[in-house]
């Protein structure tokens, strides 16, 4: 464990061992329940309904300095959610959390001053104007000093590749472009915790890649925590050792995402190439993925692996085999689905 | 934040804000040349209510404006709209809390409020370097109907109002579009303030004409600051123990309206971590 001793000025020194610590988060919002119909809209004027939804439900986890973790989840699990409640946007309705030693929602000036929130959606930087003066603008309000702000500048417009870029309007750039533009602005202040909601979303795959490599080669370099949300496989597989996967507000699985399919799929898939045809009764094996010779997928409980590759070497005359996992993707898309696993 | 900080930084938002303003500066001298038109209109009309009279064998002035005074009045009554007008205050703050974009001002170190602020000073700053020429060439032109140059008393209170006329037209707009942190659309109570402050300020006929009832209620309220009151003391309406009176209440109106966008500004930012966000 990182031990770190933070200088805070309304608390005096004291002992803070994570980044980022939850603990027992949870958010409701209220919603006001729209009925359809004329009628019952005159009725909502005077007598309204409101409905609770947890967004975030009894969520704790713990980062530490210099980690870089992906929160993953479908739409609506609860992911952007938790980082509103990171970044101080929102209060929760119960639960405590501290990042950088400061609670979030006090959105106090020396805490803002050391994270930065980059959402793909959303643009902070002057639409008529060139980046480089939403950057300028941007070393003011966090008072960096000149040379500071120019060498920071330099390495990030090199890193990204957008130097003859910086002098265009931004309404001009593309949205990859501009994406970059977004993380040069955020890490402009050097900020000690970045958070991170869809970076990628949206963009074409030559930006993806770069965004990816980019953000892998900073975070090592400046050993900064990293907490980004996806939905995107890629991402977390290109950038996470650790992953908090995410639904219905709760958590269902903390650490690699390698793990996840150890834990979740209960299946793997035997392919195998077989010169004649194709067993008629291939469906007692398992589910037939793929059936037209001289290929053959079926896709096989983990147990019983063994006992049916013996069984189909025996029957078919088999010229290659392999076991693989199912894909990541799959895994993922059936465990989020499946809205009875037990939480961690 | 040191005060030298915070200075550096609306000095920069102030620059940076006039730089994106004259990307538009062509639109901008255009909106310009066609806020003189409706005042024309305005000149045509009292015009052919004065001649009527005159031919009538009635009297040559309504509640004290000759029609000289009058289209004097119509002209002030612009030039202070110059400066109490806010296109887009409202209904921007409004956007910025529908549409979450006012996220920037809850995760950067910077007040919302002082932001907007230095951001709209920029805009009239540029508005007033495009429009000097054009207001300079009409009011020149329209020198007999002024009943002559006010004293320095006057000229100073005149310039204290104008500036007095942007601070209120600014604390009222912004009021107005921290309401959305509630009522997420704003546009329909907008559209009635509007509504209200035309007639309200002076801005549709002076103030003056009004019947007594009404000007006591409109003594009660800030808009008449807004384009009335420049306009009287350009006018000479006012001798100095009236103005600094008025100037005074204008005053209080500016320090309660700030304490008002505060408390609002500091609540909604409660109900929008709960709600919101």
């Amino acid at each position: 464990m990182n031990l770190l001793l933070v200088r805070n000025r309304h608390a005096p020194y004291h002992f803070h061992m994570s980044a980022i610590e939850v603990r027992n988060l949870s958010k409701q919002y209220r919603v006001y329940q729209k009925r359809e119909g004329l009628w019952a809209s005159l009725k909502g004027l005077f007598h309204r309904e409101y409905k609770t939804i947890d967004a975030v439900r009894d969520v704790s986890f713990t980062i530490e300095a210099g980690e870089m973790v992906a929160f993953l989840g479908p739409n609506g699990a609860g992911k952007t959610t938790t980082l509103k409640l990171l970044s101080g946007l929102i209060f929760p309705s119960s639960g405590t959390a501290t990042a950088l030693g400061y609670i979030p929602w006090e959105r106090h000036y020396d805490y803002r001053r050391r994270f930065a929130l980059v959402m793909g959606q959303k643009n902070q930087l002057w639409w008529d104007l060139p980046a480089q003066e939403s950057f300028r603008l941007h070393q003011e309000i966090y008072g960096i000093d000149d040379q500071q702000f120019r060498r920071r500048m330099d390495e990030l417009v090199s890193l990204l590749e957008v130097s003859p870029l910086i002098s265009r309007p931004v309404r001009e750039l593309s949205l990859g472009e501009r994406m970059r533009m977004e993380l040069i602005a955020s890490l402009l202040h050097s900020p000690d915790l970045l958070l991170l909601d869809e970076p990628t979303i949206g963009l074409d795959v030559v930006s993806q890649r770069k965004v990816q490599e980019f953000l892998k080669f900073y975070q090592s370099e400046h050993k900064i925590t990293v907490l980004l949300t996806s939905h995107y496989m890629k991402d977390v597989e290109a950038l996470c050792s650790r992953s908090i996967v995410i639904n219905q507000g709760v958590i269902k699985h903390d650490g690699p995402l390698a793990e996840i399919i150890e834990r979740f799929s209960k299946e793997k898939v035997i392919q195998l190439q077989i010169a004649g045809e194709v067993p008629a009764d291939l469906d007692k094996y398992g589910t037939v993925l793929e059936a037209k010779a001289p290929r053959i997928r079926l896709k096989v409980e983990r147990t019983r692996v063994p006992a049916t590759l013996s069984a189909l070497l025996e029957r078919c005359q088999v010229e290659d085999i392999s076991v693989q996992e199912r894909p990541l993707e799959e895994v993922i898309a059936e465990f989020f689905t499946d809205t009875t696993t037990t939480p961690v | 934040m040191s005060l030298t900080h915070r200075l550096r930084v609306y000095w920069l938002i102030l620059r940076t804000s006039m730089a994106e303003r004259f990307a538009y500066r062509s639109d901008f001298a255009l909106g310009t040349l066609f806020r003189f038109l409706p005042i024309i209109t305005q000149i045509f009309l009292w015009g052919a209510i004065f001649r009527t009279m005159g031919s009538q064998g009635g009297a040559d002035q309504i509640a004290g404006y000759r029609y000289g005074e009058m289209v004097a009045y119509y002209l002030m009554a612009m030039l202070a709209r110059a400066f109490s007008s806010m296109p887009g205050l409202s209904s921007g703050i409004a956007r910025d809390i529908r549409e979450g974009t006012l996220k920037k001002y809850l995760i950067q170190p910077i007040d919302m409020l002082g932001y907007l602020f230095w951001y709209r000073v920029a805009h009239k700053l540029v508005y007033y370097f495009v429009a000097t020429i054009p207001f300079t060439i009409v009011f020149y032109l329209c020198r007999s109907y002024f009943p002559g140059w006010p004293d320095a008393g006057q000229l100073a209170g005149l310039f204290v109002a104008l500036n007095m006329a942007f601070l209120l037209g600014f604390l009222i707009e912004s009021l107005l579009g921290l309401i959305a942190f509630w009522f997420l659309e704003v546009s329909s109570l907008l559209f009635i303030y509007m509504m209200l402050n035309y007639f309200l300020s002076g801005h549709m006929i002076p103030l003056d004409l009004l019947p007594a009832w009404a000007q006591w209620i409109i003594d009660f309220l800030p808009f008449k600051f807004l384009a009335y009151f420049p306009c009287a003391l350009a006018l000479n309406k006012y001798d100095h123990v009236r103005m600094m009176h008025e100037l005074s209440i204008g005053a209080g109106w500016i320090v309660g309206l700030l304490i008002l966008n505060r408390w609002v500004f500091a609540r909604g930012l409660r109900r929008y971590g709960a709600y919101g966000g």
